[in-house]
């Protein structure tokens, strides 16, 4: 017993700095009073949340986060981000340490469902793919038969993997591992003829490969995977500062409203933009949010397109072109609701 | 008339007759001897060259490696990342000052006669982590806050095997106490739990703390990553040092248990004022060599994705800005490491030798 | 204490000081509280559980697991389910553990008794063996040999290769398999009677010493039988065997059998660090035995190789036990970290993968937890069999 109760103290002693807000408060309103969004990001994927050495993220999802803290602050500092394994990511967000988990996460039905969460939206239209040695000289992943593939442990992958493989009646290899660091570097070591993953993140992991012209991405496509941030189910309003700080930013670009022209565009004649920084209407009061949220997003992250180029686009090292992700308006499938 | 005493034979002393004794004592010895000589002078002369005489040591970027040696740039210029990991730049004189109240806590140990020494590892054991606790996290006394997830390097090696040898101590003092004691309820629950928690894995210990810690919690109460690896690494190091310290106990010879009881001290008086001072200075040595083994493991860390040393540098070997240093990061890591380990160990040796004598039944 | 007839006149404590009534009181103390603390425990995980819809029990073991595994000692594929997956992960730690113990036991030796060889250069060279290995974390050493030296080996169409039936690549070590054909039972039969018969002609070497003082060579004839006979049958009953050799096709070998980088870093990294303590222990070991043991064993006129084996290691092995023992249980323990390069033990495949798809992170890490708490049992039981038997040799 004594044992028992000696480790409690410890652990209540020492949990005095370290303990985070309760849970059962509306989310919102912790995150006002603690003064920073907590966002679960990886622990390292360049283009989508990537730290550098002085632990300053990068990326399309640290980006999106950055954007519901300028929205709730107006300021895109006010957000502190914690990089999670994929093993760990759904706990992190369901028990409360983190309030939004912004971490190239797929929306199945089953996430969606028994594991208590809510995808926002989707902030890249993304596809299983492989990426293969030039020397290799295969060009469809049909010729794969029999090839050795890394994988990172607990994605959809494997189980797309294991699908493909069987469905195309062709053996193959998995070799799993933790990270995606190790994961490149496995592939890099030569270990495995294919490395599998997102389509995004294959562009991301070649641009750290020595030289990434060395290595090909299969024009293959084995799965959908829209990509976008999660909110835990159960704070109805969380849900929608989350889902509307995204839509902003796609309504923000669909206008042609940029992080350059935001000023002028607040004496803009048009309703919709008019509306959208919060010059007319009440639209930030609804969400709980300052009314020009719209504007503190825009001047501090910047819209849809600017996010995009800045941290994968083609003059990025992923060079990513916007295919999908293009707005709808353009031959992609970026849609959001109109703001009103 | 006697004979001038000659000196012995020439191939009896001096370096020959050390060579002929210590090499060259017979014909396997020779064998021996020969292909050991070869493998030392063929390894040694290429990894001294790579190490220091073809190595890049100075230089701004990746470009400047020349690529024959080691590129130690890479070290130098990433060598903030793995000692403070994400730790502001301006804040890090905290850390500094931490790293100096640890030498100057520690340091003394390992020097005989140095005048009050015993207070200045009670300071570490006591002042020491009090004072970290205020300044490493910050937030109060106008500090600013610096959140766990910022930490990294070998800065929270050190804290994770520091705090978690210093919150096991107690903790296996009381569960060494327990296995010794005469209640068998007390006995037994005391000896499942350090057997669980010693026949598992610390990797599951550290993926249990990390991913199902949450679950065991009341609704609302949580912690912190880094502090729910803690707990795990606390909880597992318990058990081993409640094992360390029931050696200690049993070292104490029966005449100062009867003799404490003679006295008509109690359990608890007994315990406290006779028995646990004397085994707890007995088992120093294995209260270190179980901190050696501490600070190697905490490098498990990595694997539920917190950046301590081996972490740190795991990420940046990725970088594609420095091209294939894999070996010159582990290389570092391993040296650093090696430092800690090998001083520690010696200076568990040497306690151990001073302890032995007029202590051994 | 509690003979009362010793002391006739006896005032009964007060029930609060009376230490009987004390300790039983505190016990009951101490066990309801452990039970509230593992009920409060058990009741919040279920509450969490059903807060965040995850279901319980063991109906996952079931299921189609879905993935694919790299290397399964049993016959596995995607189709089967969930627990075939927890065989396969447990056989590969059992494999990789029992690989690093019989290497790590042999290295420990030969550099614990190298340690205190009368050869200076080879004194000096185990000692900084030892220090250097046992002081560097672990997982390090798993990590450099995994990706340190696998960049250096050459893809699998540039493989080494020796004799055209090894072959070396970063893809693993390929070598040939043998298949039986019929007649090969044979061949089995006289390597069973090789083996029989040397137990049989040991015991008589050994009854015959003890009575004549006479040494029969019961190690060569012995080691004569298990080798010839079995030889002997295999060349008469005409070589029954074909050997299956590894072809590179496509992108890899088939065909033959192979060791997977994984499995040799993780064997390698596992050896040598457990042996540099193992080195340490038989070193001590080694020590501990007297001085005038050794000096008789010389005025006996046996050669130091004779007096190590007959004279020192018998008594040091009583030393040695103990620690080897623990020794043991930490490579099992460490064989874990095979999750970190990738090499599906159980803590992987099982804790990994499986825990992933299914989600039902309790049931699992039961699991696992209870096959590493009875795998360390049954090492210690065995090594305490041996340590009594070898305990038992005094006379």
């Amino acid at each position: 017993m004594k044992k028992r109760l000696s480790l409690v103290a410890v652990a209540a002693t020492l949990a005095g700095t370290l303990m985070t807000g309760n849970v059962l408060a509306s989310i919102l309103d912790d995150v006002k009073s603690r003064g920073h969004v907590q966002c679960g990001v990886t622990t390292g994927l360049p283009g989508f949340s990537q730290p550098d050495d002085k632990g300053n993220w990068t990326g399309i999802d640290v980006d999106t986060c950055r954007a519901v803290a300028a929205a709730v602050f107006g300021s895109a500092d006010k957000v502190q981000f914690t990089p999670l394994t994929a093993k760990e990511r759904f706990t992190a967000l369901q028990s409360g340490e983190i309030d939004i988990l912004s971490r190239n996460t797929t929306w199945t039905l089953t996430r969606d469902t028994s594991l208590g969460l809510n995808f926002t939206g989707t902030n890249y239209y993304d596809g299983q793919g492989f990426l293969v040695s030039k020397k290799l000289g295969v060009d469809n992943a049909e010729q794969l038969d029999g090839a050795t593939v890394c994988i990172q442990a607990g994605t959809t992958t494997e189980l797309n993997l294991a699908d493909y493989f069987r469905t195309k009646d062709m053996k193959f290899n998995p070799l799993v591992f933790d990270t995606s660091e190790q994961t490149v570097s496995g592939f890099a070591a030569g270990r495995c003829d294919v490395l599998t993953s997102d389509r995004s993140q294959l562009a991301a992991l070649r641009s750290k490969l020595e030289d990434p012209s060395s290595a090909i991405i299969l024009p293959n496509i084995i799965s959908k995977e829209p990509l976008g941030p999660v909110v835990r189910q159960g704070d109805d309003q969380w849900f929608n500062v989350v889902k509307w700080a995204l839509f902003a930013q796609i309504n923000a670009e669909e206008l042609g409203v940029t992080q350059d022209n935001v000023v002028e565009m607040k004496s803009s004649e048009n309703p919709e933009i008019q509306r959208l920084l919060g010059t007319t209407g009440d639209m930030g009061e609804k969400l709980g949010l300052p009314a020009d949220f719209g504007f503190r997003i825009v001047q501090t992250v910047g819209n849809y397109g600017e996010m995009y180029d800045r941290n994968v686009g083609p003059d990025t090292p992923l060079g990513l072109d916007r295919g999908l992700n293009a707005l709808w308006s353009n031959g992609g499938i970026m849609y959001a609701p109109p703001v009103r | 008339m006697s004979l001038p005493s000659e000196l012995p034979p020439r191939q009896e002393i001096g370096v020959i007759g050390w060579v002929r004794k210590n090499l060259f004592s017979s014909w396997y010895n020779i064998v021996l001897t020969l292909v050991a000589a070869y493998l030392v002078v063929t390894s040694v002369g290429p990894l001294l060259n790579w190490v220091f005489l073809e190595a890049t040591f100075t230089g701004e970027t990746a470009a400047d490696c020349s690529g024959e040696g080691a590129c130690w740039l890479f070290i130098g210029q990433r060598l903030n990342f793995f000692i403070y990991g994400f730790y502001p730049d301006a804040l890090q004189w905290r850390i500094d000052i931490m790293f100096g109240l640890l030498a100057v806590a520690f340091a003394p140990q390992f020097i005989e006669r140095f005048p009050a020494r015993k207070w200045f590892g009670i300071f570490g054991l006591t002042g020491l982590p009090l004072i970290g606790y205020i300044l490493i996290p910050g937030g109060w006394f106008g500090l600013e806050e610096v959140p766990s997830s910022r930490w990294g390097g070998l800065m929270l090696t050190l804290i994770l095997a520091y705090v978690g040898i210093l919150a096991a101590l107690p903790i296996g003092t009381v569960l060494a106490l327990g296995r010794r004691s005469d209640m068998p309820i007390i006995r037994g629950l005391c000896v499942v739990f350090i057997e669980v928690w010693r026949a598992v894995p610390l990797i599951t210990v550290l993926f249990m703390a990390s991913v199902m810690l949450p679950l065991f919690l009341p609704d609302g109460v949580n912690f912190e990553k880094l502090m729910r690896a803690l707990i795990g690494i606390i909880l597992w190091q318990s058990a081993y040092m409640a094992e360390v310290v029931r050696g200690g106990l049993q070292a104490i010879p029966k005449g100062q248990y009867e003799a404490a009881s003679a006295l008509g001290l109690g359990y608890w008086r007994k315990t406290g004022l006779v028995i646990l001072p004397q085994a707890l200075t007995l088992v120093i040595p294995g209260i270190v060599n179980t901190f050696i083994s501490l600070f190697k493991d905490t490098t498990l860390v990595l694997i539920i994705g917190l950046f301590d040393i081996l972490g740190a540098v795991q990420s940046t070997i990725t970088d594609p800005a420095w091209r294939n240093v894999t070996t010159e990061g582990y290389v570092f890591v391993a040296f650093c490491f090696w430092i800690f380990c090998f001083g520690m160990s010696r200076y568990s040796q040497n306690l151990e030798r001073k302890l032995d004598t007029g202590h051994k039944s | 204490m509690n003979e009362s007839n010793i002391t006739p006149v006896r005032t009964r404590p007060k029930p609060w000081n009376d230490p009987r009534i004390r300790t039983i009181v505190f016990q009951t103390i101490a066990l309801a509280a452990v039970f509230w603390f593992g009920w409060t425990l058990f009741q919040n995980t279920l509450s969490n559980m059903e807060s965040r819809g995850i279901s319980t029990g063991f109906g996952f073991l079931d299921q189609t697991s879905g993935f694919g595994i790299i290397m399964s000692l049993i016959p596995y594929d995607s189709t089967m389910t969930y627990g075939r997956t927890f065989w396969v992960g447990l056989l590969n730690t059992l494999l990789v553990s029992a690989m690093g113990i019989v290497a790590a036991t042999i290295l420990g030796f030969i550099v614990g008794v190298a340690r205190l060889s009368s050869n200076w250069l080879i004194a000096k060279l185990a000692l900084v063996y030892v220090e250097t290995i046992r002081n560097i974390p672990l997982l390090l050493q798993i990590f450099f040999w995994y990706f340190a030296v696998l960049q250096n080996l050459p893809s699998p169409r540039q493989s080494i290769d020796v004799a055209d039936m090894l072959f070396l690549s970063n893809r693993g070590l390929y070598f040939p398999t043998a298949a039986a054909e019929p007649g090969f039972g044979w061949v089995m039969a006289a390597l069973v009677a090789g083996i029989l018969a040397t137990i049989f002609i040991h015991r008589w070497a050994k009854k015959r010493q003890l009575k004549t003082g006479q040494l029969f060579p019961a190690f060569r004839v012995g080691l004569g039988l298990i080798v010839a006979l079995p030889v002997l049958v295999f060349v008469l009953t005409g070589a029954p065997l074909v050997w299956e050799m590894p072809s590179l096709t496509g992108f890899n070998f088939t065909g033959g059998a192979s060791i997977l980088p994984e499995l040799a870093a993780l064997w390698i990294a596992l050896s040598l660090y457990t042996a540099s303590f193992i080195a340490e222990i038989v070193r001590s070991g080694i020590l501990a035995v007297s001085h005038g043991q050794t000096e008789a064993a010389s005025a006996l006129g046996l050669r130091s190789s004779l007096t190590l084996r007959l004279v020192v290691i018998p008594q040091a092995m009583r030393v040695i036990i103990p620690p080897l023992t623990s020794q043991y249980l930490n490579l099992v323990k460490n064989s874990s970290l095979a999750t970190a390069i990738g090499y599906p033990d159980l803590v992987s495949v099982f804790m990994g993968t499986t825990l992933n798809q299914t989600g039902q992170a309790v049931e699992v890490v039961a699991i696992t937890m209870a096959v590493y708490l009875t795998i360390s049992l049954i090492i210690s039981v065995l090594m305490n069999i041996y340590n009594r038997a070898v305990a038992l040799q005094e006379r």
